[in-house]
């Protein structure tokens, strides 16, 4: 269930815009992958183009190679729909449908692929899904309540159940926590933790402690100046990263020194 | 909101709020804008009060009157037998209105409001407007010189390939009867109902596009399970307008449907007969001329069942609303 990505020369494009060059990066299976800096460099923009959600923006393309599978995604013939399938998202801002309920939310991506699932399947999914994303037990008694009756971290959670309802090999995460209280925030955290057994995933984040709490490897972008498309400075495992980043833009970033 | 509309706010004394008192309207263009707002409301139930009485205390001699006392107007139909099919006949052609319109809207809607190239979309709502501004009496040509010659066909296939469906059954030329009205009606209505689903549309959050989007849906299934959902009190109230402006309007079916004859009692479900059915509001204009003293009391209490309809279908609309509001995306 989940499977790597290899990134090379990706530019990325609002229009005429450039927001993002050349990056080129492996994400491996099965680990938490952090991407980190300063606000602007095109984090989202990146974490965007991994699912092809970057293109729903008008004017907005892509150049550049993002193989899954041995499948480049970008490839002609292959269809964005498909794609973001097999690659869940959850946004910085909860976003439970508000017209369902939480059940109805958690079955919502599976209700794409196949309509019709037997009661009996459709209740173990969720339940599995809820578990999964730890929300299970707070809201177990209110499966038919609407999923925007929920507190921010527990939509949060309803969203990250959403999102592996329907099995991705690959879950993206753009700044997930930062609407979220310190508790709720290491709810996530905790559960981020787990979901690395199944999952490969992607995790944007301006805050460096989560980055080092949550992560196998950590990536960090930037922008030369305001204006210029942000790139990948450099990436590594996320210990050496803190430790003993090869940049000297990473420590400075990475000790607080600006950004 | 910011504090300088809010006269009670603590501590809007004394700050430097204040010495903007002399340049802005403040709390006089507050007071009268509140009054304004007050008076407009109560001239409205007023208004609506002012109607209902002059209907009711109109209609009344018809109402209690025995039925001999109109007989000759109503060719020998007492007061329901008189409204009771006419009633059925405004609602019919209504809702088979509201059927062709809702559907067509809802699409059109979506296509302005999220599927059209921006190049496109423009002109396709300003066109949509224009229909908006069109006289009832044009539609009311439009619909006797061209559609009903042109669809008369169409209904007879469709009535001899399907009537065996009562509905279908019995079509006979010319199409004078209440499909055409409706289609009609429909082509009226469809501008004031997309207007209003083209905007609840276009208020979808992005977030739950995005989210649609981003669970793997494609173009339509995005229309389903975020846009749709999430103006569908939206649609129902604007489909409600619809039906309020379809169920009292006069001219264009007046020129088009040919009516049941006088003095026939007829509920007929065959939406393609010709002469079995009339609206309430074509009716009163083309008896009123003829009618006098307990004819027009027959005939103001059949506005009376229309305006008790139009009450009914938009406190329906309400209802319908507001039974699902926990789930409208609006909190
Ligand atoms: N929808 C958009 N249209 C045009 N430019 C955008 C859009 N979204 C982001 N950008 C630009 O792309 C750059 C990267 O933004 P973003 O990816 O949001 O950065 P980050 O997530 O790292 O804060 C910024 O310069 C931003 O202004
Ligand atoms: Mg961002």
């Amino acid at each position: 269930m989940s499977k790597r990505i290899d990134v090379s020369d990706l530019d990325i494009y609002y229009g005429d815009f450039k927001a993002v060059q050349g990056v080129t990066m492996a994400i491996e299976p099965r680990s938490v992958t952090a991407l980190i800096g300063p606000s602007g460099c095109g984090k989202s923009t990146f974490l965007r183009t991994l699912n092809r959600m970057h293109e729903v923006i008008p004017g907005a393309r892509v150049e550049g190679k993002a193989v899954m599978d041995g499948v480049d995604i970008y490839g002609s013939g292959v269809d964005p729909v498909e794609v973001r399938r097999q690659i869940g998202m959850v946004f910085q801002r909860p976003n439970p449908f508000p017209t369902m309920s939480i059940r109805e939310n958690v079955l919502a991506g599976v209700k794409l692929n196949n309509r019709r699932m037997p009661k009996a399947a459709a209740d173990e999914l969720v339940e599995g899904s809820l578990r999964h994303a730890n929300l299970w037990n707070e809201v177990k008694d209110r499966l038919d309540k609407p999923g925007s009756g929920l507190s921010g971290g527990q939509q949060q959670r309803l969203c990250i159940a959403r999102a592996i309802a329907v099995s991705p090999q690959v879950l993206l995460m753009d700044e997930p926590c930062s609407a979220l209280d310190p508790i709720s925030t290491l709810a996530i955290e905790d559960l981020i933790h787990e979901l690395k057994e199944d999952y490969t995933i992607v995790i944007v984040t301006h805050n460096m402690q989560q980055a080092s709490r949550v992560s196998d490897r950590t990536g960090f972008f930037n922008l030369e100046a305001t204006g210029q498309p942000g790139q990948l400075v450099e990436m590594d495992d996320t210990t050496t990263m803190f430790s003993a980043p090869s940049k000297k833009a990473t420590e400075d970033y990475i000790s607080g020194r600006f950004g | 909101m910011s504090t300088d509309v809010t006269p009670e706010a603590p501590g809007a004394e004394g700050r430097p709020l204040a010495s903007r008192r002399g340049t802005t309207p403040g709390r006089f263009g507050n007071r009268l804008f509140a009054g304004l707002s007050t008076a407009s409301g109560i001239l409205i139930l007023v208004t609506l009060a002012a109607v209902a009485i002059f209907l009711v205390r109109e209609a009344l001699p018809a109402i209690t009157a025995s039925p001999a006392a109109y007989a000759d107007f109503t060719r020998d139909l007492n007061l329901g037998q008189y409204i009771g099919p006419l009633v059925f006949g405004t609602v019919l052609a209504a809702l088979i209105a509201l059927v062709i319109a809702v559907p067509l809207s809802i699409g059109i809607a979506l296509f302005i409001a999220h599927y059209a190239p921006k190049r496109l979309s423009g002109p396709v709502a300003y066109v949509v407007d224009l229909l908006a501004a069109i006289p009832s009496v044009v539609y009311g040509l439009w619909g006797f010189f061209w559609l009903v010659p042109k669809i008369g066909p169409i209904m007879d296939w469709i009535s001899q390939k399907l009537g065996f469906i009562p509905i279908f059954a019995d079509y006979a030329p010319p199409a004078k009867n209440v499909t055409s009205a409706a289609i009609v009606l429909a082509v009226m209505i469809l501008p004031i109902i997309t207007a209003v689903s083209r905007e609840v549309f276009l208020q979808t959050p992005r977030l739950h596009i995005e989210a649609s989007l981003a669970l793997g849906a494609t173009r339509w299934e995005v229309a389903r399970q975020a846009i749709l959902p999430f103006g569908r009190s939206g649609v129902i109230s604007a489909s409600m307008l619809g039906l309020g402006r379809a169920l009292g309007e006069t001219m264009a079916v007046l020129m088009i449907l040919a009516p049941f004859a006088r003095g026939t009692e007829v509920y007929s479900i065959k939406i393609l007969a010709s002469a079995e059915h009339q609206t309430i509001a074509a009716n009163i204009a083309q008896q009123i001329r003829e009618a006098h003293g307990m004819g027009v009391s027959v005939l103001i209490a059949s506005g009376l069942a229309l305006f008790a309809i139009t009450l009914v279908v938009n406190m329906a609309a309400r209802w319908i609303v507001a039974r699902r509001a926990a789930f409208s995306g609006a909190n």
